[in-house]
């Protein structure tokens, strides 16, 4: 087992990008279509947080839906064909920054077509007749970063740390990573222990609950199709939480499930589940100063007065 | 144009046929269950992912398609990660989800028009709107208690400008011509 996650991790660790280059850092963007409707608060605080870092980000131009998980439902070409459309237009920006995606199934989507494009040449060769409408062509070298992966490894907690103005001291934190930045590409964390965001959680000034949790699933879409089995998956999760003042997401799909259906998950379990749910570059930017605004608090469907107290109290006494 | 690419696929084509690169897919599975012990929708599924690779191996195409397992998988990969054959169960699963929508299964309706309804979203906005595939879905699941199992979480997400109702569908869809072309070359192949 050790084995194929090592040989997973070589094999797909593409590059390695140095913290300490002179050159400001700078990545393409991919929003992906939860980022401009459920997800808001998500693209607010990528975008806050990452200027407070000075790191520039720049929207693909012209982006279409990466394909979700309804297209690979349907057809393994239309998916591709979809992901593949953005990778092309990111190629076509002639940039050699690497592409930063917040959401985790745009991510596993796009990562996916960048593999299948470099890997099958026949299913390139499909994609590109399709692509050439709109005189576009793909070759899959543009590198796919998870925001998780951007934060951990090429940002650092150590520079995280250093931007902290409101240390997050006494709260408990626990990270959930959820299932698609890690499986099947498990291109920067253990796929089945990730610990990529403990470091970055203490580098704020909270502690990490120690939890199993962090990697296992929340039912995804079954929400809508399958609810009952839905709300086992979320609850489950809600349940090994309720000791952390807060869940730190990566992933859409999973806060939705968290924080939108958490009260009907409490009735169905017949059982307290009041929990904060905030996306991790929230967190952080809260941390650094950034206010509640600033990183879209307020659209949050899930923050419980106890949270929102203790972070006037922490305010209060920087 | 609720048709999405390749569900014309379906006609003409024998399930066996479209059921064999699933079974090539499986082909090395040795039935150790180590997928089934790993899958969180296990408990919810009427088969094992375990014994519907063997239905796969035995093309007992009736008890895989009215089974509702690979409907309940929920794209996890935690099978693909420990199959110790190095087999892509997830994918497996996912080709028999694409199956059943190319086939439109009525036993299989209620996920496959939830994914009819969000592509044509897609095809028409490009980017997909989530409001015009919910209202779209429940209107034709004609389940008029559906709705109301979303109506509070519907609330939420409209007082939080989060979701907005649909524009009406007008003129070509932007990604009209990505869907056209890959059914055309599906057709090809
Ligand atoms: S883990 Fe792999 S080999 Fe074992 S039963 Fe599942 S698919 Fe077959
Ligand atoms: S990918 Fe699907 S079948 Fe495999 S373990 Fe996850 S939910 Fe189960």
């Amino acid at each position: 087992m050790a084995d194929k996650i090592d040989r997973n991790l070589s094999h797909s660790t593409v590059h390695v990008t140095l913290s300490t280059a002179a050159k400001p850092m700078r990545y393409l963007y991919y929003p992906g279509c939860s980022l401009e409707g459920t997800a808001v608060e998500y693209d607010l605080a990528t975008r806050a947080l990452m200027q407070a870092l000075d790191i520039d980000v720049i929207d693909v131009a012209g982006w279409t839906c990466c394909g979700a998980t309804a297209a690979s439902g349907v057809s393994r070409l239309l998916a591709l064909s979809l992901a593949a459309r953005n990778l092309a237009l990111a190629e076509a920006m002639h940039s050699d920054c690497d592409l930063l995606v917040p959401c985790s199934a745009c991510y596993l989507n796009l990562q996916r077509a960048a593999h299948a494009m470099r890997e099958e040449p026949q299913t390139r060769a499909a994609v590109n007749r399709i692509l050439a409408d709109e005189h576009l062509s793909v070759t899959g070298t543009v590198r796919v970063r998870h925001i998780l992966d951007v934060l951990a490894r090429d940002v650092g907690a150590d520079t995280i740390a250093s931007h902290v103005r409101r240390p997050l001291n006494g709260q408990t934190i626990a990270p959930y990573y959820g299932c698609q930045c890690l499986r099947p590409y498990a291109v920067f964390d253990d796929p089945q222990a990730p610990a990529s965001m403990s470091p970055l959680i203490r580098a704020v000034g909270a502690e990490v609950l120690p939890w199993t949790m962090g990697p296992r699933c929340c039912g995804g879409a079954h929400m809508t199709t399958h609810m009952h089995a839905g709300m086992d998956l979320t609850g489950a999760i809600l349940a090994a939480a309720k000791d952390a003042d807060a869940i730190a997401t990566v992933c859409p799909m999973c806060q939705i499930n968290l924080d939108g259906f958490q009260k009907k998950i409490a009735r169905h379990r017949g059982a307290v589940l009041e929990t904060t749910v905030v996306y991790l570059p929230q967190l952080l930017g809260l941390a650094m100063g950034l206010g509640p605004h600033a990183v879209g608090l307020q659209r949050n469907l899930s923050v419980t007065a106890s949270f929102k107290n203790a972070l006037r109290s922490l305010e209060a006494s920087v | 144009m609720l048709h999405s690419a390749t569900e014309r696929k379906g006609e003409g084509v024998s399930l066996e046929a479209h059921t064999a690169s699933v079974r090539q897919m499986m082909r090395a599975c040795i039935q150790c269950g180590t997928c089934s012990a790993s899958c969180p929708n296990a408990g919810a599924m009427d088969m094992t992912p375990r014994r519907i690779w063997r239905c796969v191996q035995m093309d007992s195409f009736e008890e895989i398609f009215t089974s509702q397992t690979f409907t309940l998988c929920s794209s996890c990969y935690y099978c693909s990660l420990r199959c110790p054959r190095g087999l892509q169960p997830a994918d497996a699963m996912a080709a028999l989800k694409c199956i059943a929508a190319a086939r439109q299964m009525p036993q299989h309706r209620s996920s496959t028009l939830f994914y009819r309804y969000f592509l044509r979203s897609v095809r028409r906005n490009g980017r997909v709107h989530e409001m015009e595939v919910m209202t779209g879905y429940f209107a034709h699941m004609k389940n008029p208690l559906l709705p109301l199992r979303y109506a509070s979480l519907g609330w939420k997400l409209t007082s939080k400008g989060k979701i907005s109702l649909p524009r009406p569908a007008r003129g070509k869809g932007k990604l009209d011509a990505l869907f056209a072309k890959v059914a055309q070359v599906e057709e090809e192949n």
